[in-house]
């Protein structure tokens, strides 16, 4: 590959896993209680692939990065904040909803029509990047509808590793059942991968990088451009979160071996 | 409602039966035949689906189609959807059932597009609702349960494993009607080479497990002693991997430490995270260790029945309603004491009486 990459990640925002999650009804189905107060994370498992895919991009001379978001402008550019600052990548938001409670096809639409409206981006160089699932929707599917509205018979989900062999074409290593990994090759471009955790570390912040992004971030943050999504006849007839609550013992006058012995107990019944 | 049911599922990677998840979800689809009056039709995916579909053929499905042959030997995206497409259009069915197994959850958004229908995942369980078909689902990493129903036909739905009970019939001759798939040449530009296990000293994920072990980052950290003492951990957790027969968990911030060049359990990987960016497995009981509880660990313990925690902190995450029972105790002590309980349960002393015979 003497040409790089185009690499195009998908990855929205998701409320700060810390937070605690109300549903609240409203007439265009479930939402989040204070969404907008939510502090908001760039989606873990496509902060991943945002990873992977800036990784890829500086070890193959001529790539380069986009990321597309959907989501609320405002939360957008506080999560660009954080993010602009570990990688380098040309940011292409969509202000809509970041919902969870949107519908996937919906979100596909939306995703697979902004990446063909990219400019200069050449299909046959085109690697789609993406979380395997969301930790909002959570629905795994997304990744594959955009990927079948580009016509993209290559695809690949739960990827931990993507290596370039030296006659251009890709490993690919897929998680499946049982903590094992499906092991692929694939000619090349154009493919689509959700990726799971791979195997790099959180880049650490780089303020240059991120005086760089934010040349262009904002600007696009600006241009972005307001989408409704349709519910597409889906509807919720309810949303709540669990009521399950134990009571927990707290045992602290045991010793390790009463303990042991209670949990091999346990463990037999 | 449903007129007409598509059980879909592919062969197990060994051939010749279909995954478990395969039977629980055929249960399911009885059960909503039986509830619907619809008409049921089974799809098999494999090389050579014939052994499979003798083990269900005694169910009471009205046909059995089969796409079958080399191409589809192996879990493709281009084939697989190619297939399933293509066993769809055949049943021409409004609902289709499909377990959420790695090779259906890769292919069947794609199929659903193809079919200009819907698709939902991760589905818990499907019932019937004042006439009318209805699917729940978790949200923000099973933080949130939904209740949806959809205008939408054909309606794709993944079950998740472990939430219906398996159809258990018995075995009939089969007579399955080929559906011929033509892949054209573009499908065939990836080739599965093979599987891979982790790079661990035994396999530590075991779905199937009664058990689930849960490590968190405090076996990595200092002891009363002022040092880690990492060696001691890992012989540990994996002595009462083998005793128990558990399945092997760790929380983000443990499996995380091996990309930030701290000291590590070297069997753990990510693979093993449970928790919001991890897994969420399938469990009666959970065992946790070393680990704080915090919401976006235990979110991947929804679908864990019996929770019991071993920490030294008295206020953590799993003495707040998240544990059945916490021991405040030294878990090092703990596993060490259980591990000699398990071992001397499964080679007992020799009785007295014994030892003289």
């Amino acid at each position: 590959m003497t040409n790089g990459y185009h690499i195009v990640v998908c990855g929205s925002i998701v409320p700060d896993p810390l937070q605690t999650l109300e549903p609240l009804p409203t007439p265009s189905g479930p939402a989040l209680k204070n969404e907008m107060m939510l502090p908001a994370i760039l989606d873990p498992w496509a902060a991943h692939a945002l990873y992977e895919a800036a990784d890829l991009a500086a070890r193959v001379a001529g790539s380069k990065v986009w990321l597309v978001s959907v989501g609320p402008k405002a939360k957008l550019q506080q999560v660009m904040m954080t993010i602009a600052q570990r990688v380098s990548f040309e940011f292409v938001p969509v202000d809509s909803s970041a919902s969870g409670f949107a519908d996937a096809h919906a979100t596909a639409v939306v995703l697979a029509e902004t990446i063909q409206h990219i400019s200069g981006l050449d299909g046959s160089r085109l690697l789609v990047f993406g979380g395997w699932e969301s930790a909002s929707r959570g629905a795994g599917a997304t990744m594959q509808l955009v990927g079948e509205r580009l016509s993209i018979l290559d695809q690949f989900q739960g990827v931990d590793k993507l290596n370039v062999q030296a006659d251009g074409s890709f490993e690919v290593l897929e998680r499946i059942e049982g903590g094992r990994h499906q092991v692929s090759t694939c000619l090349g471009p154009p493919v689509l991968l959700g990726w799971a955790t791979g195997d790099l570390p959180e880049p650490r912040n780089n303020p240059q990088v991120g005086m760089a992004n934010m040349r262009t971030v904002m600007p696009a943050l600006q241009r972005a451009k307001s989408v409704p999504l349709p519910a597409a006849g889906l509807h919720y007839l309810s949303a709540s979160p669990p009521k399950q609550q134990r009571q927990t013992r707290v045992v602290k006058d045991l010793t390790p071996e009463q303990i042991a012995h209670e949990i091999a107990e346990w463990i037999g019944k | 409602m449903a007129q007409s049911i598509l059980f879909l599922a592919h062969v197990s990677e060994a051939g010749g039966t279909l995954p478990k998840a395969a039977h629980e979800v055929l249960g399911a689809a009885l059960k909503l035949k039986e509830q619907t009056g619809s008409r049921l039709t089974i799809g098999l995916i494999g090389e050579n689906v014939e052994p499979a579909a003798e083990t269900i053929a005694g169910c009471s499905a009205e046909r059995i189609l089969g796409v079958t042959g080399p191409d589809v030997a192996t879990a493709r995206y281009a084939s697989d959807a190619a297939a399933a497409e293509a066993l769809c259009r055949a049943a021409a069915a409004d609902l289709i059932l499909a377990p959420a197994t790695s090779r259906f959850m890769r292919v069947l958004a794609g199929v659903a597009h193809r079919l200009n229908g819907c698709v939902d995942t991760h589905v818990t369980s499907l019932d019937v609702v004042n006439v009318e078909l209805c699917a729940t689902r978790w949200y923000y990493r099973q933080r949130i349960e939904g209740v949806i129903r959809r205008d939408g036909r054909p309606w794709i739905v993944l079950l998740e494993s472990g939430c219906s009970a398996a159809w258990a019939g018995v075995a009939a001759r089969a007579t399955i009607e080929k559906i011929p798939v033509t892949l054209p040449e573009a499908a065939r530009r990836t080739v599965v080479t093979g599987i891979r296990a982790p790079k661990s000293d035994a396999q530590t994920i075991r779905p199937d497990a009664g058990l689930l072990f849960v490590a968190g980052a405090g076996w990595t950290k200092k002891q009363a002693d002022g040092k880690p003492h990492v060696d001691q951990a890992e012989t540990l957790i994996l002595d009462f991997l083998r005793a128990s027969g558990a399945s092997l968990g760790g929380s983000k911030s443990l499996v995380d430490q091996s990309g930030e060049s701290q000291a590590v359990l070297r069997f753990m990987t990510h693979l093993n995270q449970v928790g919001q960016t991890g897994s969420t497995p399938r469990h009666p009981k959970g065992l946790s260790t070393c680990c704080h509880g915090e919401e976006p660990h235990v979110v991947g313990w929804r679908f864990i029945n019996e929770r019991r925690a071993v920490n030294l902190d008295p206020n953590c995450g799993w003495a707040r309603g998240k544990a059945d029972v916490l021991y405040v105790a030294d878990a090092f002590e703990v596993m060490a004491k259980l591990n000699a309980l398990l071992l001397e349960k499964s080679h007992p002393k020799l009785e007295p009486a014994a030892q003289l015979a």
